[in-house]
């Protein structure tokens, strides 16, 4: 619903008989612009210093304390990010297809499954970053390494992928599944050739959303994955200790020697969120469209 | 032989089901069993309640009432500063904002809320915290500090949750407030908002959850002294940044006190779920 709007100038001089109104209408706008003030300060700021900052030295392929090159952390974000939704995806999705089109939506067991879920995703990274400390790195003996920290975060991501492919299994009309069953198709190819193909835009946007999250995040990182400005290589390449980009632009800003390499770590920071959101955008566009 | 395989994705897709039910059970016991006993060997009271942490003394105290004291503290001034901003402006984007500027304030509260927290904290490092020392004196990193940038930091929840509430309310509300002569603004304060009132709480108790549990953004410009917070210019350190700072180098019973401090700071968290599925069923 679109709300009456005056133009600006009607509106003010409406407020000549009704003090009171102006002195709500007041702070609405004061607050709008915080919010806004706040925003442009923030990405301004980081930009103007970080942009002039960003040079070649910065994405050579190895990092020293010369170069200070973000390189090794761009690359172990990429893999962090594919180890984790490798985890994470499949798991997701298949819960979802259990809840939408196996378990009754009443029954105990669903109950437990949305209670745990939504506790999940209440728990701070932190908290992960610990959990994934005691039983990744130590219980089960992989150290510091790409691989406890993947699995740290493929835990954290879990309910997201889990709600939003459960949202778009839900969206799938009952009349495509009716279709298929009348063809004679089971229920499970009606599953994997009709209802989660149908579903699959809904389900990507869930997972672009767990790529912001896991660029982002660093707390659940720095105890699990370690802080080693390295690629990962060789066989074992899972159980090297590595940085990613957030955790990187932690270590240079509290070190407090590398200022402006950290304004333009955030600076590509900013931009891969820009990136994300856009994207999961154009992708909630599309699918409100069709 | 389709009948078998049915049969076996259903246990596929119920194991897959139970996945995370499992990683909570194992989240929740393997904090437990490790914080638990150290809370126990330290006592329960003299942990919660010690007003002091030196764990590098001999004999060792291990007390985090300052933590639990600063993580409160902070938390309260973070809602303190964002909901009634945050509320005003999902007030603002509901029944103000025209439609050119909506396409580009819609976009910028997800990009608030995309951006990382270390982005944040180095933010507040190098905005805030000079701007503080330069205002009221003192070094800038304290509890003020602190609150401001997590403040900032739950904007984005609290507006867009408050946002969906407010277009939530049946537009007949408002309508019927213009018709009874309320001007909109009286509508807004009067009819729409507390008709939203349910999920505008749920926005707050969200903000809460996340300002409780931030960690990066916090450690960068809270000071993080393991003191008795006194005053809003001093220094103060949350439990999450008394878990983070020395967890690195912690051994034996100093680790298992600060894996205790993470017990504390879930029980925090699941109060806080708790409250909100009140609020959802007060809703339904």
């Amino acid at each position: 619903m679109q709300y009456v709007n005056k133009a600006l100038k009607e509106r003010l001089k409406s407020y000549r008989k009704r003090p009171v109104s102006l002195l709500l209408f007041l702070p609405v706008m004061i607050s709008a612009a915080i919010t806004m003030g706040i925003l442009l300060l923030l990405t301004g700021y980081i930009i103007v210093k970080g942009i002039p900052n960003i040079k070649p030295d910065l994405f050579s392929w190895e990092y020293s304390t010369a170069n200070v090159s973000l390189m090794p952390a761009l690359i172990n974000t990429v893999l962090m990010i594919a180890i984790s939704l490798l985890i994470s995806v499949p798991v997701g999705a298949l819960s979802a297809v259990y809840l939408v089109e196996y378990a009754k939506s009443n029954s105990r067991l669903v109950r437990i499954i949305r209670i745990t879920a939504e506790t999940l995703s209440g728990i701070p990274s932190i908290v992960y970053g610990l959990f994934g400390m005691l039983f990744f790195v130590t219980t089960l003996g992989w150290g510091m390494s790409l691989l406890a920290g993947a699995c740290t975060l493929s835990i954290m991501i879990l309910p997201l992928i889990m709600r939003t492919a459960e949202e778009a299994l839900k969206a799938v009309p009952a009349s495509y599944r009716e279709g298929s069953y009348g063809l004679g198709a089971g229920k499970l190819r009606t599953i994997f050739k009709i209802v989660l193909p149908s579903a699959m835009p809904g389900i990507i946007a869930g997972i672009i959303l767990a790529i912001g999250r896991i660029v982002g995040e660093s707390a659940a990182l720095i105890y699990t994955a370690g802080t080693v400005a390295k690629i990962p290589e060789g066989k074992d390449f899972l159980l090297d200790s590595t940085r990613t980009l957030s955790v990187h632009m932690y270590a240079l800003s509290s070190e407090g020697l590398y200022l402006n390499q950290a304004y333009a770590t955030a600076v590509i920071l900013l931009l891969t969120v820009l990136a994300i959101n856009s994207l999961s955008a154009y992708l909630a566009k599309r699918l409100t469209k069709s | 032989m389709t009948k078998y395989k049915e049969n076996i994705m259903k246990a596929v897709f119920f194991t897959a089901a139970c996945t995370s039910v499992l990683a909570v059970a194992l989240i929740c016991l393997f904090l437990f069993i490790n914080g638990v006993p150290a809370m126990a060997k330290i006592g329960v009271f003299d942990f919660l309640m010690g007003t002091s942490w030196k764990p590098n003394n001999i004999p060792a105290v291990y007390g985090i009432f300052p933590m639990i004291l600063g993580s409160l503290y902070i938390t309260a001034g973070a809602v303190v500063i964002g909901v009634p901003i945050g509320v005003l402006t999902a007030v603002f984007m509901t029944f103000y904002c025209p439609k050119w500027l909506y396409r580009i304030f819609k976009p910028a509260i997800n990009l608030l809320a995309g951006i990382p927290s270390v982005v944040y904290g180095f933010f507040g490092l190098v905005i805030i915290v000079p701007f503080i020392r330069d205002c009221f004196g003192g070094t800038g990193s304290s509890m003020l500090t602190a609150s401001i940038l997590l403040g900032i930091m739950i904007l984005p929840t609290i507006i867009s949750v408050s946002e969906a509430a407010l277009r939530a309310v049946p537009a007949s509300f408002y309508e019927g407030g213009l018709a009874l002569g309320a001007s909109h603004e009286r509508t807004i304060f009067y009819l729409m908002l507390p008709a939203a009132k349910s999920g505008i709480m749920t926005s707050i108790v969200l903000g809460t959850g996340r300002a409780i549990g931030e960690t990066m953004a916090v450690i960068m410009v809270a000071g993080n002294q393991a003191r008795m917070p006194d005053g809003l210019l001093k220094g103060v350190r949350t439990l999450t940044a008394n878990i983070i700072i020395e967890m690195g180098y912690a051994a034996q019973l100093h680790r298992e006190a600060l894996i205790a401090t993470a017990v504390v700071l879930f029980v925090f968290i699941l109060i806080i779920n708790l409250l909100l599925s009140l609020l959802k069923r007060r809703a339904d």
